[in-house]
C-alpha cells in the first residue's frame, strides 16, 4: 500500500518535477524581487522630490530590502481581539497564492513558462489573479475595524467595476490573436510583425488604467488611502501577515504588467524582431547588443561610485554588483556575438538567443509598465471614491465597449482587403479615431450631466 | 476619526455621523493639547511670558510673537525702532511663506499627491535656516523682543533672504505644475467644502479662508502693523469659497509675501534695533487689544495689566480655533474623503486650537 503510494508520488515527480521546481523557485525568489521593486519604487520616489531615499543599509541602501524583510518577520504577530482569527489567519495567504499562481501561467521568453501551455492561459492568469479580491475582501471583513471593513468594501467595488474595462480591453486584443494561449499570443505578434498596441492603442490605454486600479495603485489607491482609512484592509495587519498582503500587491503589479507586455507590447520580442531575421547587415540588429551595454553602463557606474563608499565592506558589495551586471551583460552578448564570429554556430545559437534576450526584453518592458506605474503615484493627487466609481463605469466601461466593436470591425475590413502587419494600421487607425471621438463625447455628456444636477447629490456608489 | 490618525493634523478628533461614506454631522472634539497657556501667563512677567506665545502655533512661531510683542508695546505706549520694524517684517513674512509651504505640502499630501511635500518642505528649509541664523532657534523662534530685536540682523541676512526670494518665483510654478491644472487635483478640490462670505462672517473666521470665500479683509492693510504700511502688496481674494479657491489664495499670498520681502530688503533703515524700555516691565493699568495677520488669520491678544510685572489676564484669540468652527457647516454632505480635505484646507495647527 505504502509502495505504491511512494510509486504515484515518484512517477509523479518524473513527470512533472521542472514545474513543481520552477514552482518552490519563483516562491522563493519573488519576495526578494518585490523588496527590490520597493527599493526601486523608493529611490525613484527619492529622485523625484529631490532627496536620497535610503543610503545606509548597504551601499545606495542596496541592502534595505533584506533588513526589511527580517524586521517583518521578527515583528510581533497580533491578531485583534475581536478579530475573527481563522479567517483573518486565512486571508492574506489567499491574497498571496492568488498572486502566486497566476505567475505560473506566464510566459518571460519562449522557454520559460511554469505551466507550459494552457491553452487558455491568459484567462487562467487574469481569472486567478482576481481571486485574491478574497483576500482582501475577507481580511476587512476579519479584522473587525471601520477602517479596514470600509477599505475592503471600497477594494472590491473597485476591482469589480475595473476588471470589466480590462477585460473588454483584453478582448480587443485578443480578436487579433485568435487564441488565448500566450505563447501563441506573442508569435501572432511576431508573425505579423507588429505590436499590438500599435493596431489597439486604445484598448492598450483602457487595459493601462484599468490595471492601475486593479492593482490600487495611486492615483486610484482609495482601499489604503493612508489620510482617509489609515491603511485600509490592512489596518489590523502587522509583521509577516502585513508583508505577504504586501508582496500580493506588488506580485500582482508584476502580473497586469507581464499580461499588458504579453498582449499589447510584443512580450519577450526584442523591438523590431522581423529584423533579426534578416541575412546580412542591418542597422536595426543594433538593437541586439543594447542588453549588453546597459549592463556594463550599469557595471561601469558602480566602480565609478567604489571609491566613494564609506567602508571596506561597502566598496567590496559595489564591486561584486558590477562583477554582476558584468557577468550577466557578457551573458547577454554571447548569442549575438557568437553567430558573427563563427557563423557556422549560428543555429546552435539561436535557442539560446530567444531565451536569454527574450527574457531581458521581457523584463525590461515589464519594469518600464512598472516605472509608469511608480511615476503615476508621485505625481498626481487621489481620486475621490465617487469620482473613481464614475470614471470606470461612465468613462471607461463604455470606451472600451465601443473599442471592442469598432476594432471587431476593422479587422473584418483587414481581413477582407487581405492586410497584414503594419497594413493593419490602415483600417484600425481610423477605428481609433472613432473611438477617440466617442470619448470625447462621452466626456461631453458627462459634463453635462454635471451640470444639469448637483454633484453632491447622495448616488449609491457601491453598487456602481 | 482620531486623535490619532495621519491626517487630522495633531490630535483633532472628529467625530462624523455618516451615511454610507456621506458626512452627515461632525463634531471637532479639542483640548488633546490644552497647555493652559492663558493661565500660565498670569504667573510669568511679560517677557518671559513671550517665549510661550511660540508654542502656540509651533508652525509660524514669529507671527506669534510679533503679535504678542506689539501687543504689549501698545500697553507700554512705546514702538519699535524703524529698523527693528522692517526686520521683523521681512522675518513674519517669511514664516508666513514657511507656514504656507507646510500647509500646502501636507494638504496636497492628505488628497494623495506625494512630492509636493518634499519641494514644500525643501524651500522652507531655506527660511528655517535663515531664522536659525538669525536667532539660533527654527521653529520656535522667540525672534522678537518687547520693545524691538535682540540681535542685529547678520552680515549675509539681505543677501540671503534675497537670494531666497529670486529662486522662490520658480519653485511656486514647479507647485502650480503639479496642482493647479490637474484634473484630479481639480475634481478633488473645485465644489468642496464651500463657505459663503456671509457664514464666514457669522462665523468669525479669518484669514486666507475668510478671503477664498471672497472678502477683502487683511489686518496688514486694514489697520498696519510692523512696516506694511510702507510696501506695496495685493490682496488676494477667491469667489466661491471651494478648497480649490483657498488654494489659489494661499499661493498667491505666497507670491505677495516674496514681494513684501524682496521691497523690505531694498531698504533696511540703519539705527537702534531695541526702544527705550526698561528691565523690568510695568505697564500702566489698562487694557489693550492688539490684532495682527497670522498666517492662518488673525491673531489677537487681549491684555489686562493691573500695573504690575505680571499681566492680570491675557486672552488670545487664535486664528485656528476660530476657523474650525466653521468645519461643521462645510462637512456637510461631503465624503469622507473630503473631511480630509477640508481638515486641510482651513489649516489649523492643534497647539493653537487648544493653547
Amino acid at each position: 500500500m505504502m509502495n505504491a503510494f511512494m510509486q504515484a508520488t515518484i512517477e509523479f515527480l518524473k513527470l512533472y518535477w521542472v514545474p513543481l521546481l520552477c514552482g518552490v523557485a519563483v516562491v522563493a525568489i519573488l519576495p526578494l524581487v518585490a523588496g527590490y521593486i520597493v527599493l526601486v519604487e523608493r529611490k525613484l520616489m527619492a529622485d523625484m522630490q529631490a532627496r536620497l531615499g535610503p543610503m545606509r543599509v548597504g551601499p545606495h541602501g542596496l541592502l534595505q530590502p533584506i533588513a526589511d524583510a527580517v524586521k517583518l518577520l521578527i515583528k510581533e504577530d497580533i491578531i485583534p481581539d475581536n478579530a475573527d482569527k481563522m479567517v483573518f489567519w486565512l486571508a492574506p495567504v489567499l491574497s498571496v497564492g492568488a498572486a502566486l499562481l497566476s505567475l505560473a501561467g506566464l510566459a518571460i521568453g519562449p522557454a520559460f513558462q511554469i505551466a507550459q501551455d494552457i491553452n487558455i492561459g491568459i484567462l487562467f492568469v487574469v481569472g486567478i489573479s482576481s481571486m485574491g479580491i478574497f483576500g482582501i475582501v475577507l481580511g476587512g471583513w476579519a479584522s473587525n475595524s471601520h477602517y479596514s471593513l470600509m477599505g475592503a468594501l471600497r477594494s472590491s467595488a473597485q476591482l469589480v467595476s475595473y476588471e470589466t474595462a480590462a477585460g473588454m480591453a483584453l478582448v480587443s486584443a485578443l480578436l487579433f490573436t485568435g487564441t488565448l494561449n500566450i505563447k501563441s499570443i506573442v508569435e501572432v505578434q511576431s508573425k505579423e510583425g507588429i505590436w499590438f498596441v500599435m493596431v489597439a492603442p486604445v484598448a492598450f490605454f483602457t487595459y493601462l488604467v484599468a490595471s492601475i486600479a486593479e492593482t490600487n495603485r495611486a492615483p486610484f489607491d482609495l482601499p489604503e488611502a493612508e489620510s482617509e482609512l489609515v491603511a485600509g484592509y490592512m489596518t489590523e495587519f502587522s509583521g509577516f501577515r502585513w508583508s505577504l498582503y504586501f508582496l500580493a500587491e506588488y506580485t500582482n503589479m508584476i502580473v497586469v504588467a507581464s499580461v499588458a507586455t504579453t498582449l499589447f507590447l510584443g512580450g519577450w520580442l526584442r523591438p523590431f524582431a522581423s529584423v533579426h531575421g534578416l541575412p546580412g547587415f542591418h542597422l536595426l540588429n543594433f538593437l541586439d547588443f543594447v542588453p549588453t551595454l546597459l549592463l556594463v553602463a550599469i557595471a561601469a557606474y558602480c566602480i565609478v561610485r567604489v571609491p566613494k563608499q564609506p567602508t571596506r565592506v561597502q566598496q567590496l558589495f559595489m564591486l561584486a554588483v558590477a562583477g554582476l551586471c558584468f557577468v550577466v551583460g557578457l551573458v547577454l552578448l554571447a548569442p549575438v556575438i557568437v553567430p558573427i564570429v563563427k557563423p557556422a554556430l549560428t543555429e546552435a545559437a539561436k535557442p539560446f538567443y530567444a531565451g536569454i534576450h527574450g527574457g531581458f526584453w521581457f523584463i525590461f518592458k515589464v519594469s518600464l509598465y512598472i516605472y509608469f506605474f511608480m511615476w503615476l503615484r508621485f505625481t498626481i493627487p487621489r481620486y475621490r471614491f465617487d469620482q473613481l466609481m464614475r470614471l470606470g463605469w461612465h468613462f471607461l466601461i463604455p470606451l472600451s465597449i465601443i473599442n471592442v466593436l469598432l476594432v471587431g470591425v476593422a479587422l473584418i475590413a483587414g481581413s477582407y482587403f487581405n492586410l497584414h502587419g503594419w497594413g493593419l494600421l490602415l483600417v484600425t487607425t481610423p477605428a481609433a479615431v472613432i473611438t477617440l471621438i466617442a470619448a470625447l463625447l462621452i466626456l461631453a455628456a458627462e459634463k453635462q450631466r454635471d451640470a444639469g444636477h448637483d454633484p453632491n447629490a447622495a448616488s449609491d456608489f457601491y453598487a456602481g | 476619526m482620531g486623535p490619532q490618525h495621519p491626517s487630522t493634523h495633531g490630535v483633532l478628533r472628529v467625530k462624523l455621523k455618516l451615511d454610507g461614506e456621506r458626512v452627515i454631522g461632525s463634531e471637532c472634539i479639542i483640548g488633546y493639547l490644552h497647555r493652559g497657556v492663558e493661565k500660565i501667563a498670569e504667573n510669568r512677567t511679560y517677557q518671559q511670558f513671550a517665549p510661550y506665545v511660540d508654542r502656540m502655533d509651533y508652525v509660524a512661531a514669529v507671527s506669534s510673537g510679533l503679535g504678542y510683542c506689539e501687543a504689549v508695546e501698545k500697553l507700554l505706549v512705546t514702538e519699535a525702532p524703524p529698523r527693528a520694524r522692517v526686520i521683523r517684517t521681512i522675518l513674519t513674512e517669511l514664516q508666513r511663506i514657511a507656514s504656507h509651504l507646510l500647509w500646502l505640502g501636507t494638504h496636497a499630501l492628505d488628497i494623495g499627491a506625494l512630492t509636493p511635500l518634499f519641494y514644500c518642505f525643501r524651500e522652507r528649509e531655506e527660511i528655517l535656516k535663515i531664522f536659525e541664523k538669525y536667532c539660533g532657534a527654527r521653529l520656535t523662534t522667540h525672534a522678537f523682543r518687547i520693545g524691538g530685536l535682540q540681535y542685529e540682523a547678520y552680515d549675509t541676512f539681505e543677501k540671503e533672504v534675497e537670494r531666497f526670494c529670486k529662486d522662490f518665483e520658480s519653485r511656486i510654478v514647479e507647485y502650480e505644475d503639479l496642482l493647479t491644472q490637474n484634473r484630479i487635483w481639480i475634481a478633488r478640490t473645485k465644489g468642496v467644502g464651500i463657505l459663503t462670505a456671509a457664514d464666514a462672517i457669522a462665523f468669525g473666521v479669518t484669514g486666507p479662508v475668510l478671503r477664498a470665500s471672497g472678502v477683502k479683509w487683511d489686518i496688514r492693510k486694514a489697520a498696519p502693523y510692523a512696516a506694511y504700511d510702507q510696501y506695496k502688496f495685493e490682496i488676494p481674494v477667491g469667489t466661491t469659497g471651494d478648497t480649490y479657491d483657498r488654494y489659489l489664495v494661499r499661493m498667491e499670498e505666497m507670491r505677495q509675501s516674496r514681494l513684501i520681502c524682496l521691497q523690505a530688503i531694498e531698504n533696511i533703515p540703519v539705527g537702534p534695533i531695541m526702544a527705550k524700555v526698561g528691565k523690568v516691565l510695568k505697564p500702566p493699568p489698562g487694557e489693550v487689544y492688539h490684532a495682527i495677520e497670522a498666517p492662518k488669520g488673525e491673531i489677537g491678544y487681549y491684555i489686562v495689566s493691573d500695573g504690575t510685572v505680571m499681566p492680570y489676564r491675557v486672552h488670545i484669540r487664535p486664528p485656528s480655533f476660530i476657523n474650525l468652527q466653521a468645519f461643521d457647516r462645510m462637512v456637510r454632505g461631503h465624503l469622507v474623503a473630503d473631511v480630509v480635505a477640508i481638515i486641510g484646507t482651513i489649516d489649523i495647527v492643534l497647539g493653537e486650537v487648544d493653547r
